[in-house]
């Protein structure tokens, strides 16, 4: 994970600037609390684990990572993989900002 | 048309946002006129056409024509300052002083609609892309999450830069504090927000 870190590029944004935007949408859109949002780490389970991400969240969930991160999430993109897992959505977050 | 009118010198006409947000922002909007009309400012929140308690057709709208319509509102109400909502600051009159609270870009309203009717239509078994049915509504029009825009309103969502006028100021949501309202799953109101934007108003018009 160090060697990861390192290798991202010295203009984009920083991995945890990513992480916390992150966390902050899913506070705001999925109506939790900053302390469990805080606690999340990369095996957290999302989608089918967190009963207040239904589909329609998704939908406000992916907007919201595209306005405030700055990407486009293509409909392709948009897999059970991707939704599964704390550390899923924050590799593809990384991976698209990078990408954008 | 809600308002709150004592003939005050200070007359707010408020735009409220397009689609669902104006679901989700009523509540706060109206505790938020309640506030103002206690600080002494008369506040005002049409319906605009197709929407809420308007009977003219939702599907026959576009920018162009809800654009009027927040004129004629502002001339009718007398209104001397605008707040204008997220998408409804696309609407503002340039010709009156105001606040902008957290606009939203046109392009990305309209990716959330279409995302929303495509997640849908995943979860019935079918298969729909973003391409094609941005397609569909630019040519004849399309229902997206239960709103029938037209396709005139389609290609204006889809061009549109969002263009701020002079005269306007931003409310960011970290202004106010708190989380967006129009993003939480259930309507919700936030007494300390509707405190902090007739705040920031009320003090803005002591400034004029």
């Amino acid at each position: 994970m160090t060697a990861e870190t390192s290798s991202t590029a010295p203009t984009g944004p920083s991995r945890s600037a990513i992480d916390e935007t992150l966390r902050a949408i899913l506070r705001d859109v999925l109506g939790l609390d900053q302390a469990q949002v805080d606690g999340f780490d990369a095996d957290t389970g999302l989608f089918g684990h967190l009963p207040e991400l239904d589909s329609m969240a998704v939908a406000g969930l992916l907007t919201e990572m595209e306005d405030r991160l700055d990407i486009v999430i293509d409909d392709e993109d948009v897999d059970g993989e991707m939704l599964e897992t704390y550390g899923g959505l924050l590799a593809f977050a990384e991976a698209k900002t990078v990408a954008g | 048309m809600l308002g709150f009118d004592q003939n005050r010198p200070k007359r707010l006409l408020i735009i409220s946002p397009l689609f669902d947000e104006a679901n989700k922002f009523r509540h706060q909007l109206v505790q938020t006129m309640r506030k103002l009309d206690a600080q002494g400012v008369d506040s005002f929140l049409p319906d605009l056409p197709g929407c809420n308690e308007s009977t003219a057709s939702f599907a026959e709208q576009d920018l162009a024509h809800w654009r009027d319509a927040v004129m004629a509102a502002a001339t009718h109400f007398a209104a001397t300052h605008v707040l204008a909502i997220r998408s409804g600051c696309w609407l503002v009159p340039a010709t009156l002083p105001g606040w902008l609270y957290a606009p939203a870009k046109p392009k990305q309203v309209l990716r959330g609609m279409l995302r929303t009717r495509i997640l849908s239509a995943r979860e019935a078994g079918k298969t729909e892309t973003t391409e094609e049915l941005a397609e569909l509504g630019r040519r004849d029009g399309i229902t997206l999450a239960g709103w029938d825009l037209s396709a005139e309103l389609v290609r204006q969502l889809e061009t549109e830069a969002l263009d701020l006028p002079d005269g306007y100021r931003i409310i960011e949501q970290a202004d106010l504090g708190g989380s967006p309202p129009w993003l939480r799953a259930e309507n919700d109101y936030d007494p300390a927000q509707a405190d902090a934007l007739a705040g920031a108003i009320v003090s803005g018009m002591g400034e004029a």
